[in-house]
């Protein structure tokens, strides 16, 4: 199996250089090779574990808590105007 | 037209809860400052966890059994991964294979059953805004888009229906009904022009004439989605425009590409919107952050013992519990504040024997405030009404006086024989009175000074 | 004596007893980690003026009579740890400059119980690996030997620890961020139960299984932080509302008795020096009065741990991939393109697991097999108290050695990743040396929320042994 390295790094928005492409591409088939042990296990019966604590409905009450500042809100963005956070356009018109 | 439209529908309906649906910041974010609605969880903070609003998910259960969906006792959370602007986290909590509500149905007015697919819970985006802007850096103008994330995180509920419309009246009742279910159950405002409600129709055309369900290999081989239209003029518009749109294609001979396109308001049609083919691999897996919730089936039953009586149903009780027209029935229930005011005051006007019929009336042609009046005291004007005001006979005499000679022409007419004419008096004279007068003593006077005059 | 040196017990005794101010103890471990910090670098960044005024203000409390149980008590805390007002990395690039608006809620219950912050310990960047090596700015090097690795995630943690330049420390782990480097450094560290400590406000790895813990000197200290960190969050949805218990109570109860397991899975390929000295802890127990069992004996069979480097695989990258989506350096940190070469690695292979067509594959597969794994621990925690493995197939490994391994992490932490997989507690103890002079580290593996249990073997064995007196001359 060939793993189409360019199409996952654009589904995860990752820019990859040709040098990393190929390494990861190799480095990816590798890992994979290792994990697909798992085929040996037999799970034909046996049920997913997505959490381990047992939990249910764990849910909150619909009651309004302090928000943050806009000032604090906006503390870390590079680009803020008028109290929004700026992005270059995302809609090409 | 050789074709049959099959066209589905997906809606988006924004909840009024007081908080969002994974934080405790304030939803009502509309008209507010922006960014000033957030706290770690919905900007996205690393290592900030959502928890769920127990509201929000009885109000999906609550619209969900209102379309007469099965219920997922047990549901769970799960992530839908791409990358947008206003997606802070990169994903969005979402229901992906256990929804809360599953396998549901609408009926339309002429009987036609529309299968509702699913109801499930998710969280609405920050709203962008675009704008030119002129940078401080230098002189140059540039294209930006604005955020704000006072949206972000607030509890919206998708509503998915089987391609089981076949035109844009149909998909405007189904809306309409919608919109009047949302607001009985009180779980949402609904309103367009905020954006309570966002469609998103997907069209296709069928070479094979079914009607209504069709099996999966009846579908057709392509799909047109319409993303985010928020009226539904617009929805009517853009659903007529495809299949204008398809059918050229089809005619040629070839088959419209599946894709998803935009409804342009200024030029009146959908427009292509170009999205990158992975944009569409959204890599669902169950949140891990969020314990799956687990409803037993008297939880359900004790929500859907909470839901009010919806539209459909008050409809044929109000026709023929209190004998009124369907155009009456239909006013008196669009709104649940019209119907209930309606009954209360029903229920305050019999002892006085004022009867449905005259409330309905009354409220129809005089389109009281109803949030401003008491059901009883729309009662006590109807009774009111009916009473005949003495009046000073007199001052009577005096009016019509005044109106047979400004009317000189219809004197005449009376007087060559022209009896009808004495209504049209009566009238006049009656118009000078702001408060209803006894008809049968103004025909009686205004003849008799007819005759003497 | 240098204050540092001290454990958190007798830091904490002797500020309650007025032998020495907090300011005094504070001192002592900025003057140590200034001594050592460019050998080591452990930290990130040192918050010594903060940590000055925190001695002095915890100073005016212990005066006024309280008795909060880390008053004045100096820590570090790993950088992945969210700190209002100081700066939040997680040793990478892309949250370089992130100062977080809010506390996670084991800083904010710390900052209650009265902790001074020394400053925060450098780690892999983003905890993705098990070596520091990935830390965009620098490995932490072991205190032991300079030349070695300090292990990882929670490398610089462990090195701070082990180097005394504080008292104690704050870890994470996913598999093996605690265990792994506090057995190459030779201290105690502790993964508490999956849900017992809450993960609001920790930089998230894999959500599944990350789990916060104490990494200190003596068991003892970490029972008594362990008594500060566990506890119902409301802000975490998957913390446990299960009661917390004292967890210093049961420290002294005698292990006379009880039942302890162990696997021959858990001893294949690991390091012969490794190997004597888990035979020799195997001898203190029983002297102890334990029982040793080889689960086997007990018709209990497991799944090569080999298994749980795959399904630990396949959830961390996958889980890893969407966590890590919200670094888009839009409203905080830089974008994408700052992400290191471990963390693209990780995205992608996740990325790719999650993709159309391939979820079954892996990651329902992996879940499948992640029930398999807790379905043996229940069985064996049926049938005896605790389970006791070595907790690395070897001791540290040079500088260099995690380099050009997409998978080094995995491999190094294949003894502790069962039991992260199945969200159970287990703890590090010094258990020897290598011949080289590195430490040797042993843990003690329990059923869920038997903190207190897991802490009583391991306790009782270092009661019986010297190993945690040791101290590295650096």
């Amino acid at each position: 199996m060939k793993i189409n390295v360019q199409h996952v790094a654009g589904l995860a928005k990752l820019k990859l250089s040709k040098a990393e492409e190929e390494r990861f591409s190799s480095q990816l088939e590798d890992t994979l090779e290792t994990i697909e042990q798992l085929n040996e296990v037999n799970t034909d019966t046996i049920e997913i574990t997505s959490q381990v604590t047992g939990l249910e409905n764990v849910v909150d009450q619909d009651a309004v808590h302090p928000s943050l500042t806009q000032k604090e809100a906006l503390s870390n963005a590079k680009n803020t105007l008028n109290g929004f956070v700026v992005v270059k356009a995302v809609i090409e018109e | 037209m050789k074709y049959t439209p099959v066209i589905g529908l997906e809606v988006h309906v924004e909840l009024k809860t007081a908080s969002k649906m994974f934080c405790r910041c304030s939803a009502d974010y509309f008209g507010q400052k922006p960014n000033t609605h957030t706290c770690p969880v919905c900007l996205g903070l690393p290592g900030a966890l959502p928890v769920p609003n127990a509201k929000a998910i009885e109000w999906c259960i609550m619209i969900a059994l209102s379309l007469n969906c099965e219920i997922n006792l047990l549901s769970k959370f799960d992530r839908k991964n791409y990358f947008y602007p206003d997606l802070p986290k990169g994903y969005q909590i979402s229901q992906f294979d256990l929804p809360f509500g599953k396998n549901g149905l609408l009926t339309l007015e002429n009987g036609k059953k529309i299968r509702i697919r699913r109801v499930h819970m998710e969280e609405d985006t920050a709203k962008l805004s675009h704008q030119t802007v002129t940078l401080e850096a230098g002189n140059h103008e540039e294209r930006v888009s604005l955020i704000d994330f006072n949206r972000s995180g607030v509890p919206l509920v998708e509503i998915v229906t089987e391609p089981d419309f076949s035109d844009a009246a149909e998909v405007k009742e189904y809306l309409q009904k919608l919109q009047q279910i949302v607001r009985y159950l009180d779980v949402s405002n609904a309103d367009m022009d905020r954006g309570d409600m966002r469609l998103e129709p997907n069209i296709s055309l069928s070479d094979l004439p079914v009607t209504g369900e069709r099996k999966e290999s009846e579908l057709p081989k392509y799909k047109v989605e319409v993303k985010n239209i928020n009226s539904f003029r617009f929805v009517e518009k853009a659903i007529t425009f495809e299949i204008a749109r398809q059918e050229k294609i089809l005619d040629s001979g070839k088959l419209p590409p599946q894709e998803t396109r935009g409804w342009n308001e200024t030029k009146n049609e959908t427009v292509s919107q170009r999205m990158k083919e992975e944009a569409n691999d959204y890599r669902y897996f169950p949140e891990p952050d969020i314990p799956p919730l687990h409803h037993t089936a008297s939880q359900i039953s004790s929500i859907r013992d909470r839901v009010p009586e919806l539209p459909d149903a008050k409809f044929s009780r109000f026709l023929h519990e209190y004998s009124l027209s369907k155009y009456d029935t239909e006013i008196l229930t669009r709104e649940k504040m019209t119907a209930d005011f309606f009954e209360e005051a029903v229920h305050a006007g019999k002892e006085h024997t004022v009867s449905p019929k005259q409330i309905a009336n009354w409220i129809i042609n005089k389109k009281p405030n109803l949030a401003d009046v008491l059901p009883a005291s729309i009662v006590k004007e109807i009774l009111q009404s009916n009473q005949v005001e003495v009046i000073d006979e007199v001052a009577l005499k005096e009016v019509i006086k005044d109106v047979l000679e400004k009317n000189t022409k219809a004197v005449e007419d009376y007087k060559s024989g022209k009896e009808t004419v004495i209504m049209f008096l009566v009238g006049q004279v009656m118009r000078n009175f702001k408060t209803k007068i006894d008809v049968a003593l103004v025909k009686t006077q205004l003849l008799e000074l007819l005759t003497n005059n | 004596m240098s204050l540092n040196t001290l454990t958190l017990k007798e830091a904490a005794t002797g500020l309650s007893e007025k032998e020495f101010s907090s300011v005094e103890l504070t001192k002592d471990c900025l003057q140590r980690i200034k001594e050592t910090e460019s050998t080591l670098h452990a930290l990130v960044t040192l918050t010594e003026s903060a940590a000055l005024e925190e001695a002095r203000r915890a100073d005016e409390l212990l005066a006024a009579g309280n008795t909060q149980p880390l008053l004045g008590i100096p820590l570090v805390i790993k950088d992945n740890f969210s700190t209002k007002g100081v700066t939040t990395t997680a040793s990478s690039n892309v949250l370089r400059d992130y100062v977080p608006p809010f506390d996670a809620t084991v800083v904010e219950k710390l900052k209650n119980a009265g902790m001074v912050m020394l400053g925060k310990a450098n780690m892999d960047a983003f905890a993705h690996g098990s070596s520091t090596e990935t830390s965009d700015f620098g490995a932490s090097k072991n205190p032991w030997n300079t030349d070695f690795l300090p292990g990882g995630s929670s490398g610089g943690t462990a090195a701070s620890v082990a180097s005394d330049q504080t008292i104690a420390g704050i870890g994470s782990e996913t598999a093996g961020s605690i265990r792994q480097p506090a057995g190459w450094c030779g201290i105690v560290g502790l993964k508490p139960t999956y849900g017992r400590v809450s993960r609001f406000g920790v930089v998230a790895m894999a959500s599944s299984t990350d789990s916060p813990g104490p990494m200190t000197k003596t068991v003892e200290d970490s029972a008594l932080l362990l008594n500060v960190l566990a506890g119902n969050d409301p802000r975490d949805a998957t913390s446990s509302p299960k009661p917390v218990e004292d967890y210093t109570k049961n420290l002294r109860n005698p292990i006379k008795g009880r039942k302890i397991g162990i696997s021959a899975k858990y001893l294949e390929d690991v390091d012969p020096e490794i190997i004597l000295s888990f035979e020799e802890a195997k001898k203190v127990f029983e002297k102890l009065g334990a029982t040793i069992v080889d689960i086997a004996d007990l018709g209990i069979s497991i799944l090569d741990p080999k298994y749980s480097i795959s399904v630990y695989t396949i959830l961390q990258r996958a889980e890893v991939s969407s966590n890590l989506a919200r670094l888009d350096g839009i409203r905080y940190g830089s974008d994408r393109e700052s992400f290191g070469e471990e963390a693209k690695r990780r995205i992608m292979l996740g990325t790719y697991t999650l993709s159309a067509g391939y979820y079954d594959a892996y990651y329902k597969k992996a879940l499948k097999v992640r029930t398999l794994i807790v379905e043996e621990f229940h069985k064996m925690f049926a049938q005896v108290d605790c389970f006791f493995a070595p907790t690395s197939p070897s001791p540290a490994l040079p500088i260099g050695s995690s380099k050009n391994h997409p998978m080094f992490g995995e491999m190094a932490d294949v003894l502790v990743e069962p039991s992260s997989i199945a969200g159970l507690p287990g703890i590090n103890i010094p258990a020897g040396f290598s011949k080289a002079g590195l430490p040797i580290g042993l843990q003690i593996m329990g059923s869920q929320f038997e903190e207190a249990s897991v802490l009583n073997f391991a306790h009782q064995f270092e009661t019986a042994t010297e190993w945690h007196l040791r101290k590295p001359t650096l």
